[in-house]
């Protein structure tokens, strides 16, 4: 294998060597722990207050509002078990997402079921979007979370941030949601749109894995996961991952530089344009245009199979994901592309290319050119194709 | 859930994938074809068995599924192909998942349907179904 193509950035990123060299120091040199009084800490702790800081005004939030934790997943669960779980004991046991969101979400919500808690899970249109008259209805005296993904990952579909914040704040419901597609790549503003809770991942942005955040906004009461030596307010114990913090920071300072995504958006519009143009029967999952993540695309592709598609790729080095049923543990096609009720034809070809900064117009030239061999050497073993 | 080699040997140049034009019979030769699987499941494989004089002398499949589902059809057909009508019946999914090194768990059901294709199609060459004769 000659060439490698990543076009799986969904998943995750390359570490930016300017991240990695930030982190440096802080394993062999300055390694004292946050808490410490002395020199050794504070170098550390006035390292990790400056990219708190710096991750607050990317969002528009106060440091003492930025709560580290191991990532998104753990911000998702600290942010909807923690809020379900205080606001039952007071009363309110129902809380709303939708059919979309990642498993980080979803799995919790399925847990916090079986603990007598309601959950009212929101249908999608076509394109991804939720219905907001419908979230305004499910509302009840009796909610107390409402948690919608901001950009979905798989088809990404851009949820109306400050819509949904309205309608939770004039319903008086706190509102979470998990922005760690979208986090660099759509303006989050937490206080224009009336966001309480927001997590985030440093490794979708070409920081490092095991980071993460959680905004909650300033008084909010929550009940913690992790229990032990009071760090981060209390909110989450454990010594802080120092090296990640700076990295994340880090990750967050090269990111501002906004020429990215409109990168990004050209190159995605160019690529999904050839696909359209140059392969049949083919379909765009989720909408077109500037409510679509600047590096999704997400395509299906009538009459073949996507783990097949995926492995013909990967085969010329070219990596890329799949919500097809023959990839998944329970092989039913991913719960994301259930909602939006596909085709039967089309729902088993999807594949999903997520393209970061580095990604080049050569690259996606590359990989349109073997994805229309492999579509037709595919369909040509197809019994479906005629 | 990694594949064997010989699996990725199978998907990436499978043999006998494809149909058999009726035109193309020789004299004596016969046709016959077998469909099983749904699409709306993610796997569909249709056979086509050349027989003459009780022996499968050509055997191609058309499938529609996952890198397993196309490495089983391949391995199905080599297997097929030069045996009686009576060997062919024996052929398991067992046997298939043997030559091909083993195959992911949840890949073993599913995927593993050529076999049954073929099983189907020399079924309905006993019953007359599906079968041109030249």
């Amino acid at each position: 294998m000659e060439k490698r193509i990543y076009l799986d950035n969904g998943a995750t990123t390359q570490v930016d060597p300017a991240v990695l060299d930030a982190m440096l120091p802080f394993f062999c040199k300055k390694y004292g722990n946050v808490s410490s009084l002395h020199s050794f800490g504070k170098e550390a702790r006035h390292s990790v207050e400056k990219n708190r800081k710096v991750i607050a005004e990317s969002i528009n939030a106060e440091p003492e509002e930025i709560i580290f934790t191991s990532g998104g997943t753990e911000s998702d669960n600290l942010a909807i078990k923690g809020i379900a779980v205080y606001m039952r004991d007071k009363g309110k046991n129902h809380i709303i997402t939708t059919k979309i969101e990642h498993p980080a979400v979803l799995n919790v919500c399925k847990v916090l079921e079986r603990k007598g808690i309601s959950v009212t899970y929101l249908d999608v249109d076509p394109e991804g979007f939720i219905d907001l008259k419908e979230l305004e209805q499910k509302i009840t005296e009796k909610t107390s979370l409402v948690s919608i993904i901001h950009a979905n990952n798989e088809i990404g579909t851009i949820q109306d941030m400050k819509k949904i914040g309205e309608i939770c704040r004039k319903k008086k419901v706190l509102f979470h949601t998990d922005a760690v597609q979208s986090f660099t790549k759509v303006p989050i503003d937490v206080k224009k749109m009336k966001i309480d809770l927001l997590s985030l991942s440093g490794h979708k942005i070409h920081g490092p894995k095991g980071t993460g955040v959680l905004y909650v906004k300033k008084d909010l009461s929550i009940e913690p996961l992790l229990h032990g030596g009071g760090q981060e307010n209390g909110k989450r114990a454990g010594t802080e991952n120092a090296s990640g913090i700076i990295g994340f920071g880090k990750a967050v300072e090269l990111a501002s530089d906004k020429t990215h995504v409109k990168k990004m958006t050209r190159l995605r519009d160019y690529f999904i344009g050839r696909i359209e143009k140059e392969i049949p029967d083919t379909k765009l999952n989720g909408p077109e245009g500037s409510k679509r993540l600047c590096n999704n695309i997400n395509m299906s592709f009538k009459y073949v199979e996507g783990e097949s598609i995926l492995l013909h790729l990967d085969n010329y080095g070219i990596a890329v994901s799949t919500g097809s049923a023959c990839s998944q543990l329970n092989l039913r096609p991913s719960h994301v592309l259930e909602a939006l009720d596909l085709p039967d034809e089309f729902v088993h070809g999807t594949i999903r290319f997520t393209i970061s900064r580095f990604t080049t117009k050569a690259e996606l030239d590359y990989a349109a050119e073997k994805l229309k061999d492999i579509i037709k050497k595919l369909r040509k073993i197809s019994p479906l194709a005629k | 859930m990694e594949y064997s080699e010989k699996v990725k040997k199978h998907f990436l140049n499978p043999s006998n994938l494809g149909k058999i034009e009726a035109e193309g019979l020789g004299q004596g030769e016969e046709l016959v074809t077998g469909e099983v699987g749904n699409p709306a499941c993610g796997d569909l494989m249709k056979i086509y068995v050349r027989i003459k004089n009780n022996k499968i002398i050509g055997c191609k499949v058309e499938t529609f599924g996952c890198a397993a589902a196309i490495a089983c059809s391949s391995v199905t057909t080599e297997l097929a192909i030069g045996k009686t009508i009576e060997e062919a019946k024996e052929l398991t999914r067992e046997r298939i998942v043997q030559e091909l090194d083993g195959l992911p768990p949840l890949k073993l059901h599913c995927s593993n349907l050529a076999v049954d294709a073929l099983k189907k199609a020399l079924e309905n060459y006993e019953k007359g179904i599906n079968v041109i004769k030249k």
